[in-house]
Order: C-alpha cells, then structure tokens, then sequence
C-alpha cells in the first residue's frame, strides 16, 4: 500500500497524460470515425471504397502496429515529431476511429431507411440527411458501442508506455522496476487509476443512453 | 372531379424501363401527366405501381427511358437533383415522419433547411398548413403521440410546406386503420379540388371516382389502360382489368 502512497506524485503525473491521450485521440476518433461511416453510405463509389479499406485493414491488424508506424515508419518519411505522445496520438485515434466508424455505421443502418427517403424527398442534401436526420436518430443505439470503443481507447493508450510516454502504465513499469518488493501493489495502483477513467464513462453511457431515447 | 382545364405536360415518362435482377418491373412506361390533373395509378399488388410513384422522384432509378417533371430531365444524385425534389412532395404508406422532431419542426424543416425561409414565417406557415389538415393542436407533441391518420395528415401537411408543382403519394392509406382512411382522402380529395397536381397510388375506388382525372391500370408491369374514371370502373377494355375489378366486386 504504502508503495502507492508514497508515489502519488508519480502516478498523478501518469494518470493526467493517460487521461490527456484518451481524451485527445478519443475526440479525434469520434470525428475522423464519424466522418469515415458517412463516407462508408456516401452516393460516392470511391469514398465507400476508400473508408471501407481503411476500417478493415485498421480494425484487423494490431494496435502496436499502428503505434510502429506513426512512432517509427512517420519520422523516416520526413514526419518528425518533438514528443512521442503525438505519434501516440496519432497512433491511437487512427486505429480508434475505423471502430467508431463501424460502430456509427451500425447505427446509421438502425435508423429506418424511410427516414433518409421522406428527408431526400423534401429537397435535402446528402449532408443534411445525414446530419439532421439520420445521425441524431442514430445517436442512441450508438452510444454503448461507442462508450466500449472508448473505454477500450483508454486501456490501449497504455501501449504508448512501451514507446517511451510516460503515462500510467510507463510510470507503473519505472515504479515496479524501482520497487521489486512491492510490484504487486505497484500494479494495483495502475489499475485503479485506470478505473477511475473506464468506470465513469460506463456511467456516462447510461445516463446518455436514457436522454437520448426516442418514441417510436 | 377538377373543374380547371389541364395544363400543359408536368411529369412526363417515355419508354421507362426497370428490372430488379430478373424481375421486369416496369415494362415500357409512356405516361404524361398535365398541370392540375389527378390520377389514379391502380392495379393487383407487385405490378409496379409503387415503383413507379418512387421512380418520379428518383427514389428508384430507372434502367432506360427518360423521365421529365416540368421540362426537365430528372438530373443524377446531387444538388441538382436535390433542387428537383423540393418541388415534388411525396407521400409515403409508412408516413415516415422524422421521429426526434415535433410536429411543427416535421414541416418546418425543409422550407428552413431548404429554401432558406426565416423560422418565424416557416412556423406560421407550417401552423396554418397543419390546421388546414386539421391537427394544428398537435403541433409541440412527437409523432409517436399521434395516431396513423393524424401522422398521415402532417406528412401531407410537409410535403406541401415546400409548394411543390406535383404530389405523388404512394398508397397514402395501405397503413392505416379503416375508421382513419377518411380522415386522410377528406385532405387530399380537397386538395385536387383546389387544383393540385396529383399521382396517387391507391386501392381507395371511391378516391379514384371521386377525385380522379384519370384512373391508369398496371399490371405486370405494364400499363394496362389509361381512361377517366367512368370509363375505367363501367366499362373496362381489357380483360386485365375486368378481372381485377371484378374480384373488388365481390367483396
């Protein structure tokens, strides 16, 4: 226990970037992800292509991948950057948005396809189906989908720790390196850490969930 | 019956044709349908009436032929044929009014999101169009707070927010319970009375007597016959027809 309380400081400072990375990449996915599915039921032939490309080769190949290519193959393309937390950022919201798009694409599909028909037949655009019709509509049976990806986007934001970042689980492997006789509590400390993250943002999803329910 | 003379050609079809897969939906389509006219597109069930109702307005694109409303062609997916929509109500079985929205925002929506009408004059305009159709007082409620025929009402009551030059509805009351039919045809029987343009898809024969211009049989694909009401229902010319009448007869 005391292991934990005597570095505090340390995993506060772990804590924030993790939750800095989450938060960060988390928007970025959600746009890049929602853009992704809209391009996935665009009229647009080469847009369906391209997004469906992109979420099968993302979603189907491992995460430390992605991580090697923004931190390692990046840089050697003339892509630098001054601190590994943004190729982890990269790294993270590229892989996360190909599931959000699959998770907002179920959604879309959800939303009954007269909707989008009775919206075009009044004169809308594409976009304007899309964004006044179909998405809102399709917000609640994304949400805990959505709330999963996210939750998962902060557990695998711990892979950055293996690329020099020092977030959670980089300051609990120095932690457990300098404390041999105490790893277990040093990991005990991760975690709860990390819950304090995941838990809320279940809760989160049900209080969203219930707000956001329409009669039908 | 309308009393206007018809006008000159609105919606124009020649030589459509559509398959899905094997299925020959629509087999050879001339139809032209003038300013003010109403007709009646009748027919058994799976012999493309629908189809065509949804072709009119590109919600189903057609193989060959070519389809004209008011001069011009149908334009591909795209702004341009977002602009053509907007002057082509539609009228769907299901209604499909937008489920997160109110009554009000129903209609509202396209004149705002569309034409760019101010908010203020679209509410006002959209009130008086909902007490036209006779549900004004439902205007703050959702449309799962409404009955079939009520939501019927509001999606005619949208598709007129938007003064379109022809309505096409698509069995407007195929969805609805018996004691609410009425309450639907009693709009849209005033409706080609004050002249609108109107392509009805319906099994409703006393619309058809009523309010029709012209009554068109399908079958199979095809139109069948094309004559006015009287005609059509007292002395039918094909054998098509006569049978399908027939078995209306019955019951």
């Amino acid at each position: 226990m005391d292991v934990i309380i005597e570095n505090l400081p340390q995993y506060w400072d772990g804590f924030l970037r993790t939750l800095f990375l989450s938060v960060i990449s988390g928007i970025i996915a959600l746009i890049v992800g929602t853009v992704l599915a809209a391009a996935r039921v665009s009229p647009v032939a080469a847009l369906r292509g391209f997004s469906m490309a992109y979420v099968e080769i993302v979603r189907n190949t491992p995460l430390t991948i992605a991580f090697f290519f923004a931190a390692v193959v990046l840089p050697r393309l003339g892509i630098t950057f001054q601190q590994f937390e943004v190729a982890a950022i990269i790294a993270l919201s590229a892989y996360t948005s190909a599931f959000i798009a699959e998770a907002v694409r179920s959604g879309v599909n959800s939303v009954p396809v007269g909707q989008a028909e009775a919206a075009r037949s009044i004169g809308m655009k594409f976009s304007q189906v899309l964004s006044l019709i179909i998405l809102p509509q399709a917000l609640r049976t994304v949400i805990p989908p959505l709330i999963n990806i996210l939750i998962a986007l902060v557990k695998n934001s711990s892979v950055a720790g293996a690329f020099y970042v020092l977030e959670l689980f980089g300051q609990g492997k120095q932690l457990a390196n300098a404390n041999g006789d105490a790893v277990v509590w040093v990991l005990v400390g991760v975690a709860f850490f990390y819950l304090l993250i995941t838990i809320p943002l279940g809760y989160l999803a049900s209080v969203v969930e219930r707000k956001v329910a329409i009669a039908r | 019956m309308t009393t206007q003379v018809p006008g000159d050609a609105l919606v124009s079809l020649k030589a459509v044709n559509k398959h899905y897969g094997q299925l020959h939906v629509l087999k050879d389509i001339n139809l032209t349908v003038r300013k003010g006219e109403v007709v009646v597109v009748i027919g058994p069930s799976g012999s493309g009436k629908s189809t065509l109702c949804r072709a009119i307005n590109r919600l189903e694109t057609i193989d060959d032929g070519d389809i004209k409303i008011d001069g011009k062609e149908l334009p591909e997916e795209g702004k341009e044929l977002a602009k053509l929509r907007a002057d082509v109500g539609m009228v769907f079985q299901s209604f499909n009014l937008f489920a997160h929205k109110t009554i009000l925002e129903n209609v509202t929506l396209g004149p705002i999101k569309v034409k760019g009408v101010a908010k203020g004059e679209a509410d006002k305009d959209a009130m008086a169009l909902l007490e036209r159709v006779g549900v004004g007082h439902q205007a703050p409620k959702l449309p799962a707070q409404l009955s079939g025929g009520q939501q019927q009402r509001v999606a005619i009551a949208r598709a007129l927010a938007m003064k379109p030059k022809v309505m096409l509805f698509d069995e407007p009351t195929s969805a609805l319970d018996p004691e609410m039919i009425n309450e639907v045809l009693d709009v849209m029987v005033q409706l080609a009375k004050e002249g609108m343009t109107m392509i009805v898809v319906t099994h409703e024969m006393g619309f058809a007597r009523k309010a029709a211009d012209r009554v068109v049989f399908m079958a199979d694909g095809q139109i069948v016959e094309d004559a006015t009401p009287e005609e059509f229902f007292t002395n039918p010319k094909s054998s098509r027809a006569k049978d399908f009448l027939s078995k209306l007869l019955t019951h």
